[in-house]
């Protein structure tokens, strides 16, 4: 970890640019990323959100070079530590991958091999990347699984998945995606499958691990909750495209774009009466074959006759700055957005995040 | 785990002996007597009363039943005085009509029937799997389609129609093999490939279509498994995921279908043994519903669903070795 190289300790360590990717499918070409960009520096933590289908999972296995290149037209730049994953070969990235970068997925059970002990699963993954015998890897992976906080490492590892709680089963991915030491480490709705209470010791167990390694992590959530606790600066995605970023606070407090108002105002609510405490957004994602003409958020936009005539209607918004570090994809004026979002988040500006 | 294999070879002695009770009681409503079978036309009733005591038909259908049930346990004889047919255990029954134990007569089928099973099974198993992965892992591309268009024509095409298109240009038009006579291997291996190979290829060609898509279809699904995407995460090479993760998942319900149907099989092919003129069980089973001969069909009857039952509890034992979620309790 002491080798930091390019990216220093402030530069952004992952750099997206104009990021991009379309599945060719019979019924035409499924945009499910659209232009994204976005940084992440070394030791920040940089949160996608957005409803299933808005391409924040799409987003993550692309800058992992997940994708099959027959499958899927990935176009743009993906800058890890100086080097351009999109331009390289297969080979190149697959090197990378749990070594530079590593991930952890939804679901823990499903993502770990259920005929082989987690030792197994570990050891292999210490010794696609580095030259050490089984007895060295096997050391190794029982350190991780005391470091991630799993009881009786030494004797748990010759466990099946099956044999082990859902948190104990995240705790061996985060292991598993932590033992080549990556400095990049995206985590795809890390909790979404697990209980409450263990959802809060797995996040935690991110922040230490974070603090400890100085790793940059991108965290694909749908839950603003998850991004209150752990993020830094958050992207709010609909449709493929990126419509909102800025700061934890901006997203929070500032927030301008119509869509992440919708998702603030989707979080149940105890300040107000029951009738009033969700506030879902109306209609359903779009298809990302057949995206609207012009906004494509307009569909589901209660605010779009604010907008100068017709614009919303024909004209793709761009991503246009607002604040220092804030970008938002809207055609309403600043000030009109301001004023919405301060009538439908009253309370919550008082509240801390 | 001991406790529960002994439990499921208890279970399995149950079912057994269930099966032998509704077989036996099955055949014994059948309108066809079995003494009046046993002697030609010139027959009297006399003679036929007499038979009937002699074959023990005259007790009640309980008794009847256990003395079959001890017969398989402790042997039995048949008539009285000077005409008594012993039949050692395990007995299955005496067939009048062939004059010869119904065990007997089995033993005799069961090894042409076995060769052809483990012939057929080898092939079928290495091709059907080894191009249902090869399709999979092709999937959409023309190589794809061409195996799952062999597979279709295997599975529409009857073996009687396959067997008999095979026979009539190999063997009788081309005259690539000598006609079909089925010896030991032990005795003329050269005569016995000779004869087998046909049969093998036509059984296993029916098989295998169906094993390559059930192959394909298993490894498409494991492919599309998290665990798989995970691998890719670690950075393991394709082939290695493929063959490490996918296969070892893949291929595990393919142990089970594989090992019931080289049961069903060792229970007799019959379409294929009959074109091809081998003297194994299933060509034996054809001819003793043929001949009413009842002591026999019983006695095919028992065995072929034994062996499917004891199939059974191998690979639900072995299934438990192979994956590590099967508790077995």
């Amino acid at each position: 970890m002491s080798t930091n190289t390019t990216g220093g300790a402030t530069g952004p360590f992952i750099d997206v640019r104009d990021l991009r990717v379309e599945f060719p499918t019979e019924d035409g070409m499924v945009r499910a990323v659209d232009g994204v960009s976005f940084s992440v520096a070394r030791g920040r933590t940089l949160a996608i959100v957005g409803e299933s289908g808005s391409g924040k999972s799409v987003t993550s296995q692309a800058i992992m070079g997940l994708h099959n290149r027959k499958t899927a037209n990935v176009t743009g730049q993906v800058i890890l530590d100086g080097q351009d994953l999109v331009a390289a070969t297969d080979d190149e990235v697959r090197l990378l991958r749990g070594q530079k970068m590593s991930m952890i997925f939804q679901d823990p059970l499903s993502s770990l091999h259920p005929f082989y002990t987690v030792g197994k699963q570990l050891v292999e993954a210490v010794r696609v990347h580095q030259d050490v015998n089984k007895a060295a890897a096997r050391a190794q992976a029982i350190a991780m699984l005391d470091r991630v906080g799993i009881p009786n490492p030494d004797r748990r590892i010759d466990d099946y998945p099956h044999q082990l709680s859902g948190g104990m089963r995240q705790r061996v991915m985060i292991a598993m995606a932590l033992l080549n030491g990556p400095s990049l480490l995206i985590a795809d709705e890390p909790t979404t499958a697990l209980d409450v209470t263990v959802q809060a010791q797995i996040l935690q167990l991110l922040r230490d691990l974070q603090a400890e390694f100085n790793t940059a992590i991108i965290i694909i959530t749908h839950d603003l909750g998850v991004v209150a606790d752990v993020a830094d600066e958050v992207v709010v995605m609909y449709g493929g495209r990126l419509v909102e970023h800025g700061s934890v606070d901006d997203i929070f407090h500032r927030p301008e774009m119509p869509y992440t108002l919708g998702l603030l105002a989707s979080m149940p609510r105890l300040d107000k009466g029951r009738a009033d405490r969700l506030d879902p957004i109306p209609g359903l994602p779009p298809s990302l074959i057949r995206l609207p003409q012009g906004c494509v958020f307009r569909p589901r936009c209660t605010y779009h006759q604010l907008a100068p005539a017709g614009v919303c209607d024909t004209v793709r918004p761009d991503l246009l700055t607002s604040g220092p570090g804030h970008e938002v994809r809207c055609h309403l004026p600043a000030d009109v957005r301001r004023t919405i979002a301060a009538e439908r988040l009253g309370h919550r500006q008082e509240e801390s995040v | 785990m001991t406790g529960y294999i002994v439990r499921r070879v208890l279970s399995m002695v149950l079912m057994l002996l269930l099966l032998t009770l509704v077989v036996f009681l099955l055949f014994s409503v059948l309108p066809t007597d079995p003494a009046r079978l046993t002697c030609g036309k010139a027959c009297t009733p006399e003679v036929v009363a007499a038979n009937r005591h002699n074959l023990g038909l005259d007790l009640p259908v309980w008794e009847q039943y256990w003395v079959y049930l001890k017969g398989i346990f402790v042997g039995r004889t048949f008539g009285s005085g000077t005409a008594t047919y012993s039949c050692d255990a395990p007995c299955l029954g005496y067939s009048f009509k062939r004059g010869e134990q119904v065990t007997v007569l089995i033993k005799e089928g069961f090894p042409a029937t076995f060769w052809l099973a483990i012939g057929a099974f080898i092939l079928w198993i290495t091709s059907g799997v080894s191009l249902g992965i090869y399709s999979a892992l092709r999937r959409g591309k023309w190589q794809d389609k061409l195996v799952m268009g062999v597979s279709l024509v295997g599975y529409s095409l009857p073996s009687f129609f396959i067997g008999l298109v095979l026979l009539f240009f190999v063997i009788l038009k081309w005259q690539l093999l000598p006609y079909p006579d089925y010896v030991s291997p032990f005795e003329n291996p050269l005569q016995f490939f000779q004869t087998m190979l046909l049969p093998w290829i036509v059984l296993a060609f029916l098989y295998a279509a169906f094993y390559m898509r059930l192959t394909r279809n298993q490894m498409l699904d494991t492919l599309g498994e998290d665990y798989i995407r995970t691998a890719r995460a670690k950075g393991l090479r394709e082939r290695i995921v493929i063959r490490r993760h996918g296969l070892r998942a893949g291929l595990t319900p393919i142990v089970t279908a594989a090992g019931l149907d080289l049961a069903g099989l060792l229970g007799g092919a019959i379409i294929t043994e009959r074109i091809y003129s081998l003297p194994g069980i299933g060509s034996l089973a054809v001819n003793s519903v043929v001949d009413a001969d009842l002591p026999l069909t019983v006695g095919i009857t028992l065995v072929t669903a034994t062996f499917i039952i004891v199939a059974n509890l191998i690979v639900d034992l072995l299934y438990a070795v192979i994956d590590p979620r099967v508790r077995l309790v």
